[in-house]
């Protein structure tokens, strides 16, 4: 038996925020009791959390790992190690990859790699058509046993509003949700950053915001005609979180993800043409970010997903408008909502809750909580270190981050993934046996 | 001239200038419109200095313009082309950089069909004196130079004076570098600008002060566009626009915004017109105008090696106190 003490525990699924210590035993929690309760016990292990959180082990939806077939970006071994660094025990990996995850045989490959690996927990997404080209269904059923915990073609939408509409009904069979990347490229083309006064201004080409707010409207509707759940990613509009606030509202089975990057950075960031800063969906203007805050804030927006998308310089360091979409996330994540938490945009719940609890229940997945009897995945994180963001600092195998120079306020410290600590001290720990 | 006083190392758009900045370049480039008259016209300004003609887009004006202005100036030019696309040289826009960086240049003029491309190299090529000659969508402020050293000269005003003036763009204002390096320097001399062509061509967001300081007209009516205008500035058409779907056709685009003399009826007295060229005749401007009175075309043409021998002059003098 483990147990940590003397740390603030933060779990918003079971609405504790207080002093509390967790007991682990068998890979799962044990019991979270008032802090020095039963402390004279027999226990292989004391960890100290003096000062810190101890919040539940962080779900990321949306992570892009490039295995199989792009490995000089990321790897699952790196991108998982990346994750535990950023507090993150559970990643799921879009099925982008080459060949995609369409088949058994590749979600056994990436589940393979991540045993391998050792690091954080991978969870595959199944495509939702082969070879994510939108033609016909990819074998959901197959994915879904082989491990596939959702379904998307992330990268590009399921164009075909008939396709999606019987990919819905399987994957309620399935019982679970289609991830969606809503952009209506028909709308979009060309684009390389938001479409707005600034982008007049530089001479780049723009996505309009409607490319998105289109397609999340038709697959509100779709929700609500079969039933089945559909998950929003990388939401990165006000009209598209007042659409699925609505939807919502009328009982529709809809969840929806941000990233911190749409939250704490805005078209600017890309005014000297910082490729570093160039993603789909692109960063918005300055109301936009503040609505997905508000969004963020009422449960609308129910969780924040990194979209790490890993790119080598060769496809970076390059003319804006060829630049490849995409930065990292994974390691600057918690730290980005630790300073919103720190500067009351956010409260601790619901910032811990939007990285755990509700990206849990967005999938239906037993983690991120730290109730009696579930998997003990937990975070140690010290809420009050301040640290720069450097290229140093970075794990994956790319650089694309627009974060360098950021003061980041918090740190992850120890992480516990299925009752063993692969963290320590900021430390992978070798083995990844605790004594 | 006073080349101490130039206060931008490169030239990457007319955006950035200040209205001191720009009234100087012009007025340096009317000192060699006097130079480009007579008959000796090479002076050795630029001896010693290289520069690179880098032209990763079809062009011919313009770059014939530069070299022009760089032998005139007794500088080394060197001229690099290509298709630009870097997938098909293997070879990345950094590459080109570092092998550039290598041949050391004083100057490096860059035509490239991406936005943000001389940015780019300006960041990459440390001791490189940059000058945008168009980049993408973004900006082509030699362009915007010779076009207000040409009203200048028509109406003859000092730079400081070509103020309080109408002037009127129309066309594919969207994709036009030369309309947003007019735009920013019509801003800084205090004319106003309106714009005219189609809502798909002519968004809103170019009234918004964000994009242009917001002191931008649109009007998608040519009429009502050029109605009081001291100066029409007609861009050129691309067919392509048609497939692109931001146009019917190239007969509706015509019907609705070919600029011909009658259109001009309503514009000030004594209008002129601008084309930086190549036309498509009978298509945005119809060839009477184009070769008529009004027309000031061919004043542009030979303003723009005064205005590219002035840039060049400026940005390679700077360092050179710290180079002897
Ligand atoms: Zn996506």
């Amino acid at each position: 038996m483990i147990r940590i003490s003397n740390g603030i525990v933060v779990d918003p699924a079971t609405d504790r925020d207080g002093e509390f210590d967790v007991l682990i035993e068998d890979g799962k929690i044990l019991d979270v009791v008032p802090r020095g309760l039963g402390a004279d016990g027999d226990f292989e292990r004391v960890i100290d959390a003096s000062g810190c959180w101890i919040i539940p082990g962080l779900i990321d939806l949306h992570v892009h790992l490039r295995e199989p077939g792009q490995e000089w970006k990321e790897t699952v071994e790196t991108g998982a190690l990346a994750a535990l660094k950023g507090g993150f025990t559970s990643i799921c990996c879009m099925p982008n990859t080459e060949p995609a995850i369409d088949s058994e045989e590749v979600v056994r490959y990436i589940l393979d790699k991540a045993a391998q690996a050792n690091y954080s927990r991978v969870l595959p997404i199944g495509a939702v058509t082969k070879a994510r080209v939108g033609k016909e269904m990819a074998p959901l059923s197959e994915l879904r046993e082989a491990g596939c915990v959702a379904f998307s073609d992330d990268g590009d939408p399921v164009y075909n509003a008939g396709i999606m509409r019987r990919a819905l009904e399987w994957a309620k069979m399935l019982d679970a949700p289609i991830s969606c990347h809503e952009e209506d490229k028909d709308i979009s083309c060309g684009g390389c950053m938001n479409e707005s006064a600034l982008s007049t201004r530089l001479g780049l080409t723009g996505m309009p915001k409607v490319a998105e707010d289109v397609m999340v409207a038709r697959d509100i509707e779709l929700a609500r005609d079969t039933g089945a759940k559909v998950h929003f990613c990388h939401v990165s509009t006000a009209r598209s979180v007042e659409l699925i606030r609505r939807a919502k509202n009328d009982g529709i089975p809809v969840t929806a993800e941000v990233t911190p990057h749409h939250l704490v950075l805005t078209e600017d960031a890309v005014r000297a043409y910082d490729t570093y800063a160039k993603m789909s969906p692109p960063l918005r203007e300055e109301e936009e970010r503040e609505l997905l805050v508000e969004g963020v804030k009422d449960g609308t927006l129910d969780a924040i997903a990194s979209d790490h998308a890993p790119h080598e310089d060769d496809v970076k360091k390059i003319e804006f408008a060829e630049a490849a979409m995409g930065i990292l996330g994974l390691q600057t994540s918690l730290p980005l909502m630790v300073s919103f938490i720190e500067d009351q945009v956010l409260t601790r719940k619901r910032a811990i809750s939007s990285l755990a609890e509700a990206p849990a229940r967005a999938f239906g997945l037993p983690y991120g909580t730290l109730r009696k009897n579930a998997p003990a995945d937990i975070v140690i994180v010290d809420p009050q270190k301040e640290w720069q963001f450097e290229r140093e600092d970075v794990v994956s195998k790319s650089f694309n981050s627009p974060f360098y120079g950021r003061t980041m306020k918090g740190k992850v410290r120890d992480v516990f993934v299925q009752g063993v600590l692969r963290l320590e001290n900021e430390e992978v720990v070798l083995g990844g046996q605790c004594k | 001239m006073n080349v101490d006083s130039v206060r931008f190392q490169h030239l990457l758009g007319i955006e950035g200038l200040s209205r001191e900045d720009l009234i100087f370049l012009l007025e340096n480039s009317q000192q060699f419109v006097e130079v480009s008259q007579r008959d000796l016209k090479k002076v050795p300004a630029l001896r010693g200095k290289t520069i690179i003609n880098l032209f990763l887009e079809p062009s011919t004006r313009t770059r014939a313009s530069f070299e022009i202005a760089g032998k005139r100036l007794s500088a080394d030019t060197i001229n690099i082309s290509g298709s630009g696309t870097s997938v098909s040289k293997g070879e990345t826009l950094l590459d080109t950089a570092r092998t550039l960086q290598a041949m050391n240049p004083d100057i490096l003029v860059v035509r490239h069909r991406s936005s943000g491309a001389a940015h780019f190299l300006s960041q990459e090529l440390t001791r490189t004196a940059v000058v945008n000659a168009g980049d993408g969508m973004h900006e082509h402020p030699t362009q915007a130079l010779l076009d207000c050293l040409t009203l200048c000269q028509h109406f003859e005003l000092a730079p400081s004076e070509l103020k309080g003036k109408n002037i009127t763009i129309v066309g594919d204002i969207r994709h036009s570098r030369v309309a947003r390096s007019n735009i920013w320097a019509h801003q800084l001399l205090g004319n106003k600008v309106t714009l005219v062509g189609p809502a798909t061509l002519v968004p809103h967001e170019f009234a918004d002060e964000e994009a242009f300081g917001g002191g931008v007209r649109i009007c998608h009516t040519l009429r009502e566009g050029v109605e009081g205008a001291d100066v029409v500035m007609v861009l050129r058409i691309q067919l392509e626009r048609q497939s692109d779907n931001f146009i019917p056709t190239l007969e509706e685009y015509t019907r609705q915004y070919c600029v011909t003399p009658q259109v001009l009826e309503g514009a000030a007295p004594g209008c002129v017109v601008l084309h930086p060229g190549p036309a498509n005749r009978g298509i945005e401007i119809s060839s009477t105008l184009y070769e008529g009175t009004q027309s000031l075309v061919e004043k542009q043409v030979t303003n723009g090696v005064a205005v590219r021998m002035a840039t060049l002059f400026l940005l390679g003098s700077r360092g050179r106190k710290e180079n002897v």
